[in-house]
């Protein structure tokens, strides 16, 4: 075992990225969430994504396509979900369920003729003498686009919403319906929109894991992702900034582990692999298990349907 | 315009017409995408759901598989149904499928080469149990924690199918096989294997527990207070609780149960048509069952048959991968867009569709 061959600041750097696919995901579910819904098909979305982004940025040669593109696709797939949940009104469990049962079909699918090739290279922004900074410079600023645009997502939910008009309306959809119903405004269509945001973040999040953090297509590469990303919702008790620091503790976890792996620690590979599964699991029980503090934070109108009769 | 009208009461028609209404639509969007893909979309929907039993060269092949495909869905799905109908939403079944797998063949492993009758009944407990403990930790960590069990369900199928790698590469790996990962195979020690009992019918243990199962569940629903307490539980949660039914035993019992069919599945599959635990013996039964449950409308006798229909594309998916070149991930899209159809149709249950204008009342 030889420790010392972990290095601190190569370490952090790979944390950020391996973070980034999730802080992605986890936000756009947040925003459905705020909204009242609770999309479980995040895992078919970020899969749909990062086929969809990396098919695209192979066949135009350009990533910044390649992610619109992976966007695009959790987007369609989540309106698949949004119309049978808004719409035909479905129970929303279990058409999240088939969203990601489908979403990891059809992505298998899609990708056969990508397994194994190459996709073109995101490059990294050029901060000139900021990145010489000794320890902060490799850190944070040899990073590609997409980091500073989930970072400057945070910010921009954030403010969304809770300083701006929309997001109220958001929360009192999310919040009562019925209420929100009789003010007027339009539960199912900001629902629809706000269903339709995290698809696109979940795409782009999938997309980020097949044209950076890999960077390869294989089959079922997500992994669980859109899973945990689920749970760092709930463990960042529906803020933007805690989803941030969930996310970063998680990719901190899973980047520790496989330099752990690499170091040749002596615990079992498997054992080493499971960890990030095991620690999301302990981690929502210690959040979970104060029962005020998720019923205060949590949308009351989480999970039920919307029917103007009702 | 249109407009969806609530029905006083559910439509008993129509819970029983979306399945096959739903297997048709998906036909007919699979051909579309069948069509997508470049063949020819009649050759392979006849090639999936009619070739596997009616084909004369494939169908002695195919038909006895029917049977094997459809033991371990049924069986998983029927465990699946009782929660789903409580609202509590165990989809960790493939999680639940390896543990009894590897808990009942470490038993089988750890007696060999002894050969005794009391052998494989001793595996089926084992594995049960080892499904029902891996179930408890959602369970108790829900009645316990608060914790939500659809997270911690589905994250410890990564943790089990990681044990399972290490099961295959390690402690259970066969000292006789050259290296190569993987255990021992069970079909060739008697006393542990789950053979087929009439020859070429695919009939093994597993499906005749399959079979008690839908039976056990039939009567437990209609007849036992506790399959009422477990509907009404899932209809009116408030009233339940007034009624004294006790959400916490509801939910141990509800995902013990579903964990041990889960892991009697995995076991019956492992000392059957598997044959040896080896890193990827699990091909996902555990999620499909969550299509057989409710394309089954959650009865025992509903999954019966969406059992075998869903066990028909599997094989019919084989089939039509080696017949006509379909990808088997394409399958896998039908599986899902059948899903859809069903939950999208389930509207015409509880809804009525109106056009035109409409009276204010």
């Amino acid at each position: 075992m030889d420790l010392s061959s972990i290095n601190p600041v190569l370490l952090l750097s790979a944390l950020i990225v391996a973070s980034t696919p999730i802080l992605l995901a986890a936000l756009g579910e947040l925003v459905v969430e705020k909204a009242g819904v609770l999309n479980l098909g995040v895992e078919g979305m970020m899969i749909l994504g990062a086929i969809c982004g990396f098919a695209v940025a192979v066949e135009t040669g350009n990533p910044v396509i390649g992610f619109l593109g992976g966007a695009a696709g959790g987007a369609a797939l989540s309106l698949i979900f949004a119309f049978l949940t808004q719409y035909l009104l479905s129970n929303q469990v279990a058409t999240g369920l088939a969203l990601t049962l489908f979403g990891l079909g059809l992505s298998a699918m899609i990708g056969q003729g990508y397994s194994g090739i190459q996709a073109p290279r995101t490059a990294d922004i050029d901060f000139g003498p900021l990145a010489d900074i000794p320890f902060i410079g490799p850190v944070f600023f040899t990073h590609d686009w997409v980091v500073y645009a989930s970072l400057f997502l945070v910010v921009a939910v954030w403010y969304a919403l809770t300083r701006t008009r929309a997001g109220l309306i958001l929360r009192a959809v999310g919040e009562n319906h019925d209420a929100a119903h009789a003010l007027g405004y339009k539960v199912v269509r900001v629902r629809m929109l706000a269903i339709a945001f995290g698809g696109a973040c979940a795409g782009l999040g999938g997309a980020y894991l097949s044209l950076v953090r890999v960077p390869q297509w294989t089959e079922g590469m997500t992994a669980g992702a859109g899973w945990i990303a689920l749970a760092i919702v709930v463990f960042g008790a529906w803020k933007p900034g805690r989803v941030l620091l969930g996310a970063y503790l998680f990719g901190g976890i899973s980047v520790l582990q496989l330099n752990l792996q690499a170091a040749g620690v002596k615990v079992p590979v498997e054992f080493l692999s499971m960890s990030p599964y095991v620690i999301t699991i302990l981690v929502l029980v210690i959040i979970s298990a104060d029962r005020s503090r998720v019923a205060l934070n949590a949308p009351a109108s989480l999970g039920r349907s919307f029917h103007a009769s009702s | 315009m249109i407009r969806l009208e609530k029905r006083p009461q559910p439509s008993r028609f129509w819970t029983a017409a979306t399945p096959v209404v739903a297997v048709l639509a998906t036909m007919v969007a699979g051909g579309i995408l069948f069509a997508a893909l470049g063949k020819d979309p009649f050759v392979a929907i006849r090639t999936i759901f009619w070739d596997p039993l009616f084909n004369e060269q494939f169908a002695a092949f195919s038909r006895p598989q029917l049977l094997v495909k459809a033991g371990p869905l049924i069986l998983i799905a029927i465990g699946l149904s009782l929660g789903f109908r409580a609202g509590i939403w165990n989809i960790g079944a493939e999680g639940q499928y390896i543990m009894g797998a590897i808990c009942g063949a470490g038993v089988a492993l750890a007696f060999y080469p002894l050969q005794a009758w009391w052998l494989f009944p001793m595996m089926v407990m084992a594995g049960a149990l080892g499904g029902w403990a891996w179930a408890m930790i959602p369970a108790i960590l829900r009645t316990r924690f608060n914790t939500n069990e659809i997270l911690v369900s589905l994250l410890l199928v990564y943790v089990a199918e990681n044990i399972l790698a290490s099961m295959s590469l390690g402690l259970l790996r066969n000292p006789q096989g050259s290296g190569f990962p993987g255990s021992r195979n069970l079909q060739q020690y008697p006393s542990a294997a789950n053979p087929e009992l009439i020859a070429g019918t695919g009939m093994h243990w597993g499906i005749v527990a399959a079979f008690i199962a839908v039976i056990f569940a039939y009567v437990l629903l209609s007849r036992h207070i506790m399959g009422f307490n477990i509907q009404l539980a899932g209809q009116a949660p408030r009233a339940a609780r007034f009624a004294g039914v006790s959400p916490a035993r509801l939910v141990i019992f509800c995902l013990g149960l579903s964990g041990a069919l889960a892991g009697m599945a995995g076991l019956f599959e492992v000392a059957g048509p598997a044959g040896q635990i080896t890193i990827d013996f699990n091909v996902g039964y555990g999620f499909t069952a969550i299509i057989v449950a409710f394309l089954g409308r959650l009865q025992p006798i509903g999954i019966l048959l969406a059992g075998l229909l869903m066990a028909l594309t599997y094989i019919g998916g084989e089939l039509s991968q080696f017949m006509l070149g379909l990808p088997a991930a394409a399958i896998q899209a039908f599986q899902g867009m059948l899903l859809f159809f069903l939950l999208a149709g389930d509207f015409l249950i509880n809804y009525r569709i109106r056009v035109g204008r409409t009276a204010v009342v």
